[in-house]
């Protein structure tokens, strides 16, 4: 499952946010560990999933991952370079190649600037094409390759519908042509008859342009349907990994069972005869994590060893999973 | 016998110098006692306006609301402000989709629960205060004393939502409105509260009415559905017939749009061409022809009429016979 040619590895990062206290002075109380301890790495034309629930640093690891906040610890290899030691202005230059998609495309949109002035951008901050004329061709076969019509050139943001809109911000990134794409909940704003024509043309994307992308989405579904390898998050740290499919089949760790158990199916005859794993409680704080295994305090499995020891991933049955159970539980 | 039963409901929106706008045109359905009905559509298909109008909570100004919503007798739709504040929050109940902007960020849990038990049922503060500690425990709560003091930014979005359900049943209402329940929810939580919403329904009998976008959502718990677009049920049916051979494009285009844990993957999609914005006035034919893939002319020469026996639809050329869900990987685990 590891593809040979890796485009982006993460390997042991950390981000931690101060919890601060004090009128004049800011004393630092504690921290609020929003991503403890990630390693992971995408392979050149993939796709990797991230699910998880709110809170549990899906969004930080991808912001994180091509600097927007930076991190505590760890390093983030991006074609060999290491991302966390790079200087300020190779990091710029290198940012061209990794871009983003956002969930809400109408506050990730200026409202002020018509679709031309956001795209060009872009291309303005990374000296791409010589003159305005060049930079306009270059918009408009963009524009195409996503399915808008030239029109919309000179229109503005709240003159387009919500998946029209979302185009607009995939072609942003794609202006640029990167090769990582992160987006997070690049569908969840979305209708669900627009948010499948924006997953197919996701998918048409990356065959045509070999984009690798980062997914984060809440959704398992939409996550399963779009990505080669899944990673599934909890509070801070990746407790299952496996390609796609086997993942869904037959997931390993109890929590990505209880999460997949929890996911309605539109088929009542499978809805009757399902059987849910129901969760006690809510997502413990991130500024406290329970000790040993974070997901003990609502694991239906959890034994004393879970209290002592934290798992760490290791493979099981082809899976990656962080669970001192897991042969046991998937007998 | 049905609790509620709802005929050709109508909202139209007013506004001086625009056109006026149709958001809901000649909604019926009904529920009875311990039934679950789903209205299922995309966003300004006019679900939440449904539910807003038969709570009365529409501003009486630039709105005109047409049709009946009899209940016990009475036609909701007709009745006083007075009297409807009376039903409200004893007979009719109401869950929202956003706890946190629903529950009063100043006045403690406690407080806002206490309250419909005073306002409803005469309750003295004391009495009203124990009452409020077992509703909490009830919906799954832990530590209800303690919550009962705290503010809504000190609990978590499901615990939010468990206090709101708690307000909403505290006078074992016999019809309940939940708009969107579990959408600003995770799915672990969405579980366990539609696991309560179920169970609340089956022992107490209450009527309940759940509006949602999620297909998933409505294929456990429901009994009936009716998929809404653009204002007009297009199709109402019990739920496993309409899963199983949905008759009207639009709602198999709905799920066939619905990447599913358990499709093959690697298939594209099959999204409905087009966005909710093209339409065709219900008047002059179908709503959802300009974006259906087997328009014929028929469609667009006049209003399709809602026909059949319990499972309905409104469509002259419905898609008859197969089902549309992809082979279940699941099934043969």
């Amino acid at each position: 499952m590891t593809s040979n040619s890796s485009l982006v590895e993460v390997s042991d990062l950390k981000v931690y946010f101060p919890i601060t206290k004090g009128i004049i002075f800011d004393r630092v109380i504690g921290y609020v560990k929003a991503v403890d301890g990630v390693s992971f790495s995408i392979g050149q034309g993939q796709t990797y999933g991230l699910v998880g629930e709110s809170g549990c640093g899906k969004s930080t690891l991808g912001r994180a991952l091509i600097q927007l906040t930076p991190a505590t610890s760890g390093t983030v290899r991006f074609s060999g370079v290491d991302l966390t030691s790079l200087p300020r202005e190779q990091m710029r230059a290198q940012r061209r190649r990794m871009q983003m998609i956002f969930q809400d495309p109408m506050s990730s949109l200026d409202p002020r600037q018509n679709v031309e002035s956001i795209l060009s951008e872009g291309l303005k901050a990374h000296n791409i094409g010589a003159d305005r004329d060049e930079r306009r061709d270059l918009i408009s076969r963009t524009l195409d390759s996503v399915g808008l019509p030239q029109w919309a050139l000179s229109r503005y943001p709240h003159e387009f519908s919500g998946g029209q809109r979302q185009r607009i911000g995939l072609a942003r990134a794609l202006v640029l042509s990167p090769e990582l794409i992160v987006a997070d909940e690049p569908v969840s704003a979305l209708d669900v008859s627009i948010q499948a024509q924006v997953i197919n043309l996701l998918d048409e994307l990356q065959s045509q342009l070999g984009l690798t992308y980062l997914v984060i989405a809440h959704d398992l579904a939409v996550v399963r349907h779009i990505s080669d390898v899944v990673g599934v998050m909890y509070l801070g740290a990746l407790c299952e990994e496996a390609p796609s499919d086997d993942l869904y089949r037959k997931p390993l760790h109890p929590y990505t069972k209880a999460l997949m158990s929890a996911v309605p199916v539109p088929d009542p005859e499978l809805e009757d005869h399902r059987e849910r794993i129901l969760l006690k409680g809510d997502l413990p704080s991130p500024a406290n994590p329970p000790s040993g295994c974070r997901f003990r305090t609502r694991c239906p499995w959890a034994q004393e060893r879970c209290a002592q020891e934290r798992p760490e991933l290791r493979l099981v049955e082809g899976h990656k999973v962080a669970c001192h159970f897991a042969e046991e539980l998937s007998a | 016998m049905s609790l509620l039963d709802v005929q050709e409901l109508s909202v139209v929106f007013t506004q001086r110098g625009r056109e006026d706008v149709k958001a809901v045109d000649g909604v019926s359905f009904r529920v009875g006692a311990g039934e679950i009905v789903g209205v299922v559509g995309e966003s300004g298909c006019g679900k939440s306006v449904t539910a807003l109008a038969l709570m009365g909570l529409l501003p009486e100004k630039g709105v005109v609301v047409k049709g009946r919503a009899e209940f016990d007798g009475m036609d909701l739709l007709a009745l006083d402000q007075r009297t409807m504040r009376d039903l409200r929050g004893r007979e009719l109940g109401m869950i929202f989709q956003d706890p946190l902007s629903s529950l009063n960020p100043v006045v403690p849990i406690g407080k806002q629960v206490t309250e419909v038990l005073t306002r409803h049922r005469g309750m003295a503060n004391d009495v009203a205060t124990k009452e409020a500690e077992l509703l909490l425990d009830r919906v799954g709560i832990p530590d209800p004393r303690r919550r009962l003091k705290e503010y809504p930014h000190q609990l978590s979005g499901g615990m939010r939502q468990r206090a709101l359900i708690a307000m909403a049943v505290a006078c074992k209402p016999r019809v309940l409105i939940a708009d969107e329940p579990t959408t600003a929810l995770d799915v672990t939580i969405q579980a366990q509260i539609l696991e309560l919403l179920k169970e609340l329904v089956h022992e107490d009998g209450t009527a309940l009415i759940m509006i949602t976008h999620d297909l998933g959502v409505v294929a456990g718990l429901c009994d009936t559905i009716n998929v809404l677009y653009a204002g007009k049920v297009v199709e109402s049916a019990p739920r496993k017939p309409l899963f199983a051979t949905p008759n009207h494009p639009y709602t198999r285009g709905l799920l066939g749009s619905i990447p599913r844990l358990d499709s093959v993957r690697g298939e594209p999609l099959n999204p409905i061409p087009g966005s909710v914005r093209d339409l065709l006035p219900w008047a002059e034919g179908c709503a959802f022809a300009p974006r259906c893939e087997r328009v014929i002319e028929t469609c667009i020469e006049a209003t399709p009429e809602l026909l059949g026996g319990p499972h309905k639809y409104r469509c002259v050329n419905p898609v008859l016979g197969q089902s549309a869900g992809p082979e279940h990987l699941l099934e043969q685990e």
